[in-house]
């Protein structure tokens, strides 16, 4: 099947430019900035590809490899840290989220410890790679283990962003990259807070919450085709998906006529699950959960189809918000 | 050198609270507490360098019990080296008490949560791994189940623990032999246990893990080989000092009631005559 598997990325000026090429790519230079600056950070690595030349080599006593090896990765990663250390870990997301999870969830997250599980190819980024190396649960399992902060950035703005401001925070923080390059949403420094949307588009008569790259730059789109409509369709960009912006959920629900969630993960227990659990008991309000459904999703194809086949797209999202506005 | 009559009347001591807390209304891991009495012992009593009065002292040697069930011998030693009050002891599995089947972090003396087998190894890898690299002289020491071995991820602990070269790591497995639901040679076999460490890089030694002398030369030896994590395969027995639970199935948890309380608190007495 074809679909209309493109994105408009938009034009970079001199600012942007830095910013250009996938969120890991981007993640890896920065931790070796953050690693240079404060040597208690400890690059935790499980056989990723790229990390010996691009970190190991310039600072190799804040590197290990641990090889194939998730689940003793965070048991090791928890030891480290619980000797002083702040380590980033490397790995793919569901091989964290679930071969690994019980190692997080005892050793890292009850311990409260300040281990960073950075992870990439989350939802559907691997693509053509097929369902083993999918996320779309990954954001429900972690956002359950106590202590833990979850981040789900946009774009390699958001990335950096992310991890400059949790270097300090004292307990565990899952932040959840992409694989391949996707489209700036950022184009201009903001003000970033971890816990706090971002609100990336004005608009009083439907509210859209994206996180992550690919689903945010569909709410960006839907906002600009629903203007063309007359609808004002707020965007919030929801970077941290745990602890959620309850009071920016709230407002969305009490002055918009509903909620379009769009991520790239089942549509249960993630970011829709989550915006529901808000304003169910805050402001109850409809809310639209786009996301994959209640099956395994072992279609072939790239990050782009494969979205589009479980509904995670620009039209349906404008479908979805007019729907709302109508009541 | 090691006071050898000391280190026996505290093991007595530790294993009479052990089956006291298995007199408690939930029982306890009587068996593997009682296997693994020894050596913690030996550990706490002459091995490690630890400071009761600042559990959380940097230069301490850490300590993991990766075989978590074994938690009333960790509490028993706790109290016995200063780290919580004896009288503790009797909350054991109490609603609000600190002692949990399985020990629990906020603990002094506590440096883990274990007890879901098989991740104590990974910790002690990422302790030790810092330690090293700090340059500090402290050690680690991770108590495990024979029957844990069966967990891949020990596996996955012992290949990062020779790959990395950490000698200031220390394994000691409670070889007592047996699991739920019958001996290890039955339900999973693990010998041939030495060669199967030292195929991975670990340089091990076999002691008896009852004769507290043999296991205080075995730990006064370590590091067995430079660049290389040391094993102390300690072959012990189920129920140790409780004739009526040595090497029996049905010691691995064991809830006393009162008159078998009395009877194993008079096999210990006799025992520790003997």
């Amino acid at each position: 099947m074809t679909v209309d598997a493109t994105l408009t990325p938009p034009a970079l000026d001199g600012w942007a430019q830095t910013y250009a090429g996938a969120c890991r790519e981007h993640y890896r230079r920065v931790l070796l900035d953050l690693a240079r600056a404060d040597r208690r950070i400890m690059c935790v690595d499980s056989d990723m590809g790229g990390l010996e030349d691009g970190f190991a080599a310039h600072l190799p006593e804040q590197y290990v490899n641990v090889g194939i090896a998730e689940a003793n990765m965070m048991g090791v990663s928890a030891g480290l840290a619980a000797a002083g250390r702040i380590p980033y870990v490397n790995t793919i997301s569901t091989f964290a989220a679930t071969r690994a999870c019980e190692q997080m969830k005892i050793d890292i997250a009850s311990n409260n410890l300040p281990v960073r599980v950075v992870v990439t190819h989350g939802g559907l980024s691997a693509g053509h790679y097929g369902p083993t190396h999918h996320a779309l649960e990954d954001v429900a399992i972690v956002r359950t283990l106590p202590n833990m902060t979850v981040i789900v950035p946009a774009d390699a703005v958001e990335t950096e962003l992310a991890l400059r401001s949790t270097v300090d925070l004292p307990g565990p923080v899952f932040i959840r990259l992409g694989r391949a390059e996707t489209p700036l949403v950022h184009l201009a420094p903001y003000d970033f807070a971890v816990g706090r949307a971002v609100p990336l588009r004005p608009g009083d008569d439907v509210t859209i919450v994206a996180s992550g790259p690919i689903p945010t730059h569909l709410a960006v789109e839907a906002h600009e085709r629903l203007a063309a409509s007359g609808i004002g369709a707020r965007v919030l960009g929801m970077h941290t998906v745990k602890p959620i912006d309850v009071d920016a959920l709230v407002a969305a629900a009490g002055s918009t006529a509903g909620i379009v969630t769009v991520e790239d993960h089942v549509r249960t227990g993630g970011l829709g699950g989550a915006v529901c659990e808000v304003v169910s008991e805050h402001r109850p309000c409809r809310v639209h959960r786009l996301g994959v459904g209640d099956a395994f999703f072992d279609v072939v194809g790239s990050e782009l189809e494969l979205l589009h086949d479980a509904g995670v797209s620009t039209e349906r999202i404008v479908e979805a918000a007019t729907v709302l506005c109508r009541g | 050198m090691a006071d050898i009559g000391f280190l026996a009347e505290r093991a007595h001591v530790i294993r009479t609270r052990i089956i006291e807390m298995g007199a408690s209304h939930t029982g306890t891991h009587v068996g593997g507490s009682l296997s693994a009495a020894d050596v913690l012992t030996v550990l706490y009593h002459h091995v490690l360098r630890v400071r009761p009065d600042e559990p959380g002292w940097p230069g301490r040697d850490r300590f993991v019990l990766s075989k978590g069930h074994a938690s009333a011998a960790l509490y028993a030693v706790l109290a016995d080296r200063g780290f919580l009050d004896p009288g503790e002891c009797a909350t054991y599995g109490e609603h609000g008490s600190r002692l949990a089947g399985h020990p629990l972090r906020r603990l002094p003396g506590v440096e883990f949560p274990t007890g879901s087998l098989g991740h104590g190894l990974s910790l002690g890898v990422g302790l030790a791994l810092a330690l090293r690299r700090d340059g500090l002289p402290a050690r680690v020491f991770v108590v495990l189940g024979d029957g844990e071995l069966q967990e891949g991820s020990v596996w996955e602990a012992v290949m990062a623990g020779a790959h990395l070269g950490l000698d200031n790591l220390t394994a000691v497995v409670d070889r007592n032999g047996w699991q739920i639901s019958g001996t290890t040679e039955e339900c999973m076999a693990l010998e041939p246990l030495a060669q199967r460490w030292t195929a991975f890089g670990w340089a091990a030694r076999e002691v008896d893990g009852h004769d507290l002398p043999a296991l205080c030369t075995a730990f006064e030896e370590l590091p067995y080989a430079p660049g290389r994590p040391g094993v102390v395969l300690a072959r012990t027995t189920k129920g140790r000092g409780v004739s009526l639970f040595e090497n029996r199935k049905k010691s691995h948890y064991v809830t006393l009631t009162p008159a078998l309380y009395q009877r194993a608190m008079a096999g210990l007495r006799a025992r520790s005559r003997t």
